[in-house]
């Protein structure tokens, strides 16, 4: 609507003056009105809003995707990849960004981190794109990073992560850990009345940091105590020594942040064992929608999960959401968390470019805290100075069909804090 | 770290623990029996095993819609035909594998490693095109979920149960096809002194091809009944593939009852290491033993005596 307003401003001025002028004037706008859709294009010319020699033109702006399509994290980042393109898709119906048409290049990291890289500086260097949306494990992210703060590029990242992190060149939309954690933590204990906890973690970076953070809000915040607490390499089958072990401990919450592949054997060997997920509280923040398709519904039923994002959310954004969603990538794709914060990504962007006014880097870094997105399915979000995202916490819990019923919702929007103070 | 139960805890905890060992070391078993046989006998590193588990894990999510969709009233039978068919798969394509590729390589048993391998990439991407990125869910029939209640703590598992019955089953199969029958004769004479027993008018290839099928029919079933306890996607036979080969060499090459006995050690230390340590330091100390026993004994636990 801003545009209309200001081009008529345009159009005044230039009637005024003097009558060869304003024939002139007619003349230019009849030319305009011709062009089937009058763009912001012409407001915001190109050597203005981008002086730094991205791909941007009168018509089109390049961003890169750059996620794994191949190797073992093609199974996790898929629904990313999808949901960005539905996002470019819906931001190019409505006239695009700044007037111009987005078109992605897709890269594809291979599920191997220097090759992250590679591609990363293929496409800041080679591609000059506007801004990337991609990565997906905090390694591969790790392996990008230096790529983008070297070449000046702007990443923006869906995943849920560790924190510990923060960077001019990124825009994190998935929740850090604090956000994540904090929140389903309170909950368990004031709603569950829970004394005891049992930690899980596959054996990485996230979930020991994770449940480095959950042990010390146990601990020292709500002077609960913590029986046990065990990793597991990555692509670990077999669980049942540890569901002994457990079954012995007999804590009230297993704090559960096992992933890939392991989760289902997990979850098949913890219902195999007897545990019921409906009699056992069982809390996690590593599976999604997403992960409960490989698991199968009837083997994770009643366990909780705590993120930001449910596909059952029932909110007027998120039903708009899903048919899109659906429509693009057949009825039977589910929506899990990152997905959504994947979706988020480039709405930001535009909305962030729409407020600089340009398309730079250093603006667009600048321009990012304070934007929000009204539109998001997961409610509201907005962008703090940390780049991390305000956004509300969720407590799901897990239907027999593969999706959650929301239980629980923070009443106000969670503050990013990547560097928790005495949590470190 | 047991002041805190009664002793009836501990005897329960004794029988479940114990359990969980014996489900490992099938599941073990299982997993290396196929590659054991391909390795033992033609010297071929087979690195795409985890990707014929994986073929057949995809044929019984595959019958487990056909029966949905068609045959609803046998639902709670489809696991047997869905083995059957994951081994005439798997095996098939294992065949089809020897004769395409495999069979040119026998001389350079390095290539092999590396054929195989290539092989594996491009039946993960294969079924990632067939069957997508994601991971799918492998349901059940009902009765083989869940548990048999023993006493109050101690509870039996019924897929547990079944992955047991099943090894015994195809260990026997197999042990009973190498020792008694006139192929495992010859696979033997083959696995002894390849030249000589060409020599002595055994079709040698014709041998190559059968165990080869074999070997990938049995990670076929295997595949099939770890949907069980794992997960099926297109990478998912990665998780199987490092334990698969550590059981395998442990056990010397050549040897089944080497592969029983190395199942049998790596499962009971596993799960032993794991119940007083955590996971991931029970697998570094069961690596580390491995490593120390492969060290005294290169050629693994047991040994055939082969005239080189």
């Amino acid at each position: 609507m801003s545009h209309e307003k200001s081009r008529e401003k345009r159009t005044t001025n230039l009637l005024t003056p003097t009558r060869r002028e304003l024939l002139i004037g007619a003349a230019a706008l009849s030319a305009t009105a011709m062009v089937s859709r009058p763009t912001l294009a012409d407001e915001f010319p190109t050597a203005k809003v981008n002086t730094t020699g991205l791909a941007v033109t009168d018509s089109e702006v390049t961003v890169g995707i750059l996620h794994s399509v191949t190797g073992t994290m093609a199974i996790s980042e898929t629904g990313s990849v999808e949901a960005e393109k539905l996002a470019i898709e819906q931001i190019n119906e409505k006239g695009g960004v700044l007037g111009r048409k987005i078109k992605f290049i897709q890269e594809d990291g291979a599920s191997d981190w220097p090759t992250f890289a590679e591609k990363a500086k293929k496409l800041l260097v080679n591609d000059k794109c506007a801004s990337v949306m991609g990565c997906w494990t905090s390694a591969s992210r790790k392996a990008v990073l230096p790529v983008f703060e070297q070449y000046n590029g702007m990443l923006y990242y869906p995943t849920f992560y560790e924190g510990l992190e923060q960077s001019k060149n990124v825009i994190y939309t998935g929740q850090e850990a604090t956000q994540q954690i904090l929140a389903g933590l309170n909950w368990v204990q004031k709603e569950k009345g829970a004394k005891t906890f049992y930690l899980l973690g596959s054996d990485y970076i996230w979930p020991r940091t994770s449940n480095k953070i959950a042990r010390k809000h146990i601990e020292n915040v709500l002077k609960l105590k913590v029986l046990g607490e065990e990793y597991f390499p990555l692509g670990n089958t077999q669980f049942n020594s540890v569901i002994n072990k457990m079954k012995l401990a007999k804590p009230d919450v297993i704090y559960a942040i096992i992933v890939g592949g392991s989760n289902v054997a997990f979850y098949k060997q913890l219902k195999a064992a007897g545990i019921d997920l409906t009699k056992q509280t069982l809390m996690t923040i590593s599976v999604t929608e997403d992960e409960i398709d490989g698991i199968g519904g009837e083997n994770i039923v009643g366990a909780y999960a705590c993120m930001k994002y449910f596909q059952s959310l029932d909110n007027p954004n998120n039903k708009a959401f899903v048919p899109a969603f659906h429509k693009m990538w057949g009825e039977k794709t589910v929506i899990g968390d990152v997905t959504q914060a994947a979706y988020l990504g480039p709405w930001l962007w535009k909305l962030t470019v729409e407020k600089a006014g340009s398309f730079d880097i250093d603006k667009v870094a600048a321009a990012s805290p304070g934007v929000e997105f009204t539109g998001a399915p997961e409610g509201y979000v907005r962008i703090h100075e940390n780049h991390h995202l305000w956004s509300r916490t969720r407590v799901g819990r897990a239907r027999t069909d593969g999706q959650y019923d929301l239980v629980y919702e923070t009443a106000d929007l969670m503050e990013p804090d990547p560097f928790p103070k005495g949590y470190q | 770290m047991f002041g805190d139960y009664s002793i009836g805890d501990l005897a329960s905890i004794l029988v479940m623990q114990g359990f969980s060992g014996l489900i490992l070391f099938s599941v073990y078993l299982l997993m290396a029996l196929g590659l054991a046989i391909i390795f033992g006998q033609m010297g071929v590193i087979n690195m795409a095993h985890g990707e014929f588990m994986i073929l057949g894990a995809y044929m019984t999510y595959f019958c487990s819609h056909l029966f949905e969709t068609y045959m609803p009233g046998l639902y709670g039978g489809y696991f047997f035909v869905a083995m059957a068919v994951a081994f005439i798969v798997s095996g098939t394509a294992g065949l089809l594998v020897e004769w395409l590729l495999i069979r040119h390589l026998y001389a350079r048993p390095l290539d092999t490693l590396l054929a195989t391998w290539g092989l594996s990439l491009i039946m993960q991407q294969a079924f990632r095109s067939g069957f997508g990125a994601r991971e799918v869910g492998v349901e059940l029939p009902p009765w083989m979920m869940g548990s048999l209640h023993a006493t109050d703590t101690i509870e039996v598992q019924i897929n547990g149960l079944f992955v047991m019955g099943l090894t015994l089953l195809i260990t026997a199969a197999v042990a009973l096809m190498i020792y008694k029958s006139r192929w495992g004769l010859q696979v033997r004479a083959v696995m002894a002194n390849r030249t000589m027993s060409g020599a002595a008018g055994i079709d040698t290839r014709r041998i190559d091809r059968l165990t080869f099928g074999l070997g990938c029919g049995i990670a076929g079933v295997a595949g099939s009944a770890f949907t069980m306890i794992g997960s099926t996607g297109p990478t998912a036979g990665q998780l199987y593939i490092v334990d698969t080969f550590l059981v395998v060499v442990f056990g010397g090459a050549q040897s089944l009852l080497g592969t029983i006995a190395s199942a049998l050690t790596i499962s009971q230390s596993q799960s032993t290491l794991e119940f007083f340590l955590t996971g991931s330091m029970a697998k570094v100390l069961t690596l580390l033993i491995v490593i120390g026993v492969l060290m005294l004994r290169p050629q693994g636990l047991f040994v055939l005596k082969v005239r080189k």
